[in-house]
């Protein structure tokens, strides 16, 4: 069975607004990084491109025509994955193991700072006769989960708060990450309630940013880097988009990690897994999702990231890289972010955030509100 | 690498204005295929969605909003998104989904519902174009088909005469299809040429026009299709896809390059060196009737330019040497982008399983070829098929 | 075998009866032009056509980008343009961007300007000349907004027109 490794890594600072540049020369920089850090050349080594996109966050009907230029992929084998970067990874992933491929890209970027209209579009993606014409903000939906989880698992609005200090806090080691801040969990829970139980300092805001991955079949990989990282498994899943059919249980992000670790042949989650991203574009989805992953047992997760299990020097630190909190909420790029830390922790290049020795990283994605979409991504260090 | 097999098809009528919503469509094409393959969709392990701009609907990540009516309920589910090209780029994804050996069953939907437009949904298509180039312009999407077939006709020498007899070709090709709206036994080519004008050389009738409806296939692995179809094993043996630059005006308009590398991928995976004899079948995309005489050529059927000859002398009819559009193509069964899928990669299935009751060729075709163009004249995905 | 399908297409007057929702996308967004595109439109206002130069293909490129999308390297130096060009193909259009017919045809199509590289050009209007004179190949120049009234558009470009007077109406 052919294996695929990462063998380039390569992005742009994120930043809440870069009026200065396009999407195009933010892809380009992320892309031409990624290309040097692999040591392939795109118009020749790479057979196949990926980017991931929505019409209505780039404001164009089918963004793929503006994709293959910057990525040097014009007149080359690309498509454009309507969905998160880890989805864009799970296509990159199937194509190489098909054979037909030996190295792949796979591209994903936020320019949310050129659409006006956030919370207008956002809202374009509640259903058009049901919710939608509720109005109101669409994050009030994160604020009706939020108390439907705490109401089920017993967790606290005190636990929640924990997780917007610890990634901020950890945002702050991150030079990528330009919502850090050193505050105490008082200031998260007297920051004012904005979709009650859900607080101001609990939603990561938005960031402009470009991520693009290198992959390559595993042999080739270890031939052209001794930094490969092998992606063991990757799996995804959907929920009903019925909002109103589905519990606070992220049943998407266990479903999708059913999948990636029986590819990764993963059987105890929380002894073989040394660190995870998750997403936690809300403060409580950390907690949520940790719990669906397997990571915590049910409702125990807010209680164990009290006593430090997620932190840098806990049993299984989780978003060492600030998170979405603390990186910010880079839409379809949300899933890259997190792989791209475990990626740099794997190769032993996270700066002061580093971990002694991890092994085995988990990257998690959420395609946000108002869908329970999800994927999950393995990284294993070669030996 | 598994080989991967289609087992069953569907689809839902091609028709502008129908009431039911994209979900509806998507659910009604998705059992057809289902009920096809003899599957149910608990025995479905992924689900892949193609469907064109969010904008036609307003529905921002539309492909989430459709997931419960394509089966994608608590599935692993992929929307694979290349504007026009996703008509056969879906397939193409569930190709890999399958070969890569992480899946034995996919059902692949796609949907369009282009009637929900306001004004039109031309008005939809003018965010297709760059904003700062060409938006202050205000342009209707027809006009770069028409500077293309301008651009056609003066480097090849295409006379309008004959790109009008592929309207008429599938315009009455399209009375045998059930799903078809756009049929007419009686067309002639004078109807062709005196048709309204839109955007000259393109008049009304060189046009397929918007269409809502949805199309959904079943593919497997070949280990399960040998269980449940041994009756019909089609394969997919050949894919490619390629994308050219966004710099439009800096192309050449008259020769799809991009077309011609996709389909050298596909031929070259499927063991074909000489498509000109080897394929026996083609469907190629057809939104436009001079487009099907490009695209013949970009898939290297024909030398550039000789399209039109073989139009002219039959060969592309049902009874002909090399049926293409047997289905009615977009120009008869119409034009519901995404969901052409099911007159493109469907009917070369239907054809090879010998299924097409009244659209079977007389040719009893073994091998064929589809294919799809999109996104800003720049894009095509190539599926080369073979009855085994 | 497909079965005979179910539904049908509705009148525009049923259409209409069908319940329905309608709403209208506030969906607006202020694109960063970027420095290739930003600085061409700077000198359109100065009436001026800017390509950029790539070194590794030699190509002079208009649009102008910062990138070679060939070569994949970043882009050389800028270089100023006649503006004049030939037409590559072109469109008479009896439709508007909203597909409503009009009367009086609008004269579009593609042109590649003098001074850059094979087939690099634009979209863009042509006037003062009758439908039926367009031919590819014309020569054309442009015909430029009054200075005040230039804003960095592509439309500071009125449209192009025959370079030959007595192709001009």
């Amino acid at each position: 069975m052919r294996e695929v490794s990462i063998v380039g890594i390569g992005y742009t600072s994120f930043s809440p607004v870069t009026p200065d540049l396009s999407w195009k020369e933010l892809m380009f920089e992320a892309a031409t990084r990624a290309y040097a850090d692999a040591g392939i050349d795109p118009r020749k080594d790479v057979q196949s491109f990926i980017t991931c996109a929505e019409d209505y966050w780039e404001g164009f009907s089918i963004f793929d025509e503006f994709t293959p230029d910057q990525l040097g992929a014009a007149l080359r084998l690309m498509h454009t994955v309507a969905g998160d970067g880890l989805l864009g990874l799970a296509n990159a992933y199937m194509q190489i193991k098909t054979g037909l491929f030996d190295i792949v890209v796979v591209e994903a970027h936020s320019k949310i700072s050129d659409l006006l209209t956030y919370e207008d579009v956002l809202m374009l993606a509640f259903d058009p006769i049901y919710e939608a014409p509720l109005g109101g903000h669409p994050h009030y939906l994160a604020g009706l989960e939020m108390r439907e989880y705490l109401a089920w698992t017993g967790t606290t609005e005190e636990e929640c708060a924990a997780v917007a200090v610890k990634n901020k806090w950890n945002a702050l080691r991150n030079p990528l990450a330009p919502y850090g801040a050193a505050i105490a969990r008082e200031d998260v829970l007297s920051s004012p309630y904005l979709f009650a139980p859900l607080k101001k300092l609990e939603i990561a805001p938005l960031v402009d940013g470009a991520i693009v991955l290198v992959l390559a079949e595993g042999e080739l990989a270890r031939r052209l880097t001794d930094k490969a990282v092998l992606l063991e498994g990757i799996g995804w899943s959907s929920e009903s988009p019925w909002v109103g059919t589905r519990l606070p249980d992220a049943r998407y992000a266990r479903l999708a990690a059913e999948l990636a670790y029986a590819q990764a042949g993963i059987t105890n989650p929380i002894q073989e897994i040394d660190l995870a991203e998750v997403d936690d574009r809300f403060a409580y989805k950390e907690l949520q999702h940790l719990e669906a992953l397997g990571l915590a047992r049910p409702g125990e997760a807010g209680q164990l990231l009290l006593e430090g299990a997620f932190d840098l020097d806990g049993q299984l630190p989780v978003n060492l890289s600030g998170g979405s909190l603390g990186m910010g909420d880079a839409v379809e790029a949300g899933g890259l972010q997190r792989a791209l830390e475990i990626i740099l922790q794997l190769r032993g290049e996270a700066g002061a955030r580093q971990l002694p020795d991890p092994e085995v990283g988990l990257a998690m994605s959420w395609r946000g509100l108002p869908h329970g979409s999800g994927a999950v991504a393995i990284f294993r260090r070669e030996a | 690498m598994k080989e991967v097999a289609v087992v069953g098809a569907g689809m839902t009528l091609f028709a502008s204005r129908m009431m039911e919503t994209g979900k509806e469509l998507c659910w009604e094409a998705a059992k057809q295929a289902l009920d096809e393959a003899g599957l149910s969709l608990q025995e479905i392990d992924a689900v892949i969605m193609g469907t064109a701009p969010d904008a036609f609907d307003g529905i921002h990540k539309k492909g989430e909003n459709l997931l419960d009516g394509a089966g994608g309920a608590n599935k692993p589910y992929m929307r694979v998104y290349t504007g026009g090209g996703t008509a056969v780029m879906t397939p193409i994804a569930g190709w890999w989904h399958i070969a890569s050996g992480m899946f034995d069953t996919v059902l692949v939907v796609n949907e369009e519902k282009m009637s929900s437009a306001r004004p039109h949904a031309q008005s939809v298509f003018a965010h297709i174009w760059d904003p700062i180039l060409d938006r202050p312009l205000r342009p209707n999407l027809v006009w770069i088909f028409a500077m293309e077939m301008q651009r056609y006709m003066h480097k090849y020498n295409v006379r309008k005469e004959d790109i009008a007899l592929v309207s008429v070709k599938n315009k009455r090709n399209a009375v045998d299809h059930p799903c078809a709206q756009l049929a007419d036994p009686k067309i002639t080519v004078e109807d062709v040429l005196n048709s309204e004008p839109m955007a000259l050389p393109v008049r009304r009738l060189d046009i397929s026009p918007p269409s809502d409806g949805a199309s959904a296939l079943v593919l497997a692995s070949l280990d399960v299709a040998r269980e449940i179809c041994p009756d019909r094993i089609v394969t997919i043996d050949g894919v490619g896809w390629c994308i050219d630059t966004t710099m439009w005006t800096n192309r050449d308009l008259a020769f799809p390059k991009f077309l011609a590398r996709a389909a050298d991928q596909a031929y070259r995976m499927a063991g074909i060196k000489d498509p000109k004899k080897e394929i026996h079948i083609a469907e190629p995309y057809d939104p436009f009737n001079y487009k099907e005489l490009q695209h013949m050529e970009g898939l290297l059927l024909c030398e550039p330019g000789e399209a039109a000859i073989l139009t002219r002398e039959g060969v592309t009819q049902r009874d002909g040497r090399l049926p293409v559009c047997p289905s009615g193509g977009l120009l008869g069964v119409g034009n519901p982008i995404a969901a052409t899928m099911g007159i493109k990669v469907g009917e070369i299935y239907w054809q090879l399983a010998r299924k097409a009751g009244k659209r079977q060729v007389r040719n009893d075709p073994v091998t064929g070829v589809c294919q799809a163009w999109g996104d800003l004249m720049q894009f095509s995905s190539v599926l080369v098929m073979r009855r085994r | 075998m497909i079965s005979q399908p179910r539904g049908r297409k509705l009148s525009r007057e049923e259409a209409e009866r069908v319940p329905h929702v309608v709403a209208r996308p506030k969906a607006r967004y202020a694109w960063s032009a970027g420095p290739a595109t930003g600085r061409f439109l700077e000198e359109l206002k100065e009436g001026r056509v800017l390509a950029r130069r790539c070194n590794g293909c030699g190509r002079v490129l208009v649009p102008p980008r910062m990138f070679c999308e060939r070569c994949f390297r970043p882009t050389d130096e800028w270089v100023y343009l006649p503006g004049t060009g030939t037409i590559q193909t072109y469109s008479i259009s009896y439709i508007d961007t909203d597909a409503n017919r009009i009367a009086k045809p609008i004269l579009v199509g593609v042109l590649a300007f003098d001074g850059a590289s094979e087939g690099c050009g634009i979209m863009h209007y042509f006037g003062e000349v009758a439908p039926e004179k367009l031919y590819i190949g014309m020569e054309v120049e442009p015909v430029w907004k009054p200075q005040a009234e230039r804003e960095g558009a592509i439309t500071d470009i009125k449209y192009f027109r025959p370079r030959r007077k007595e192709d001009r109406q």
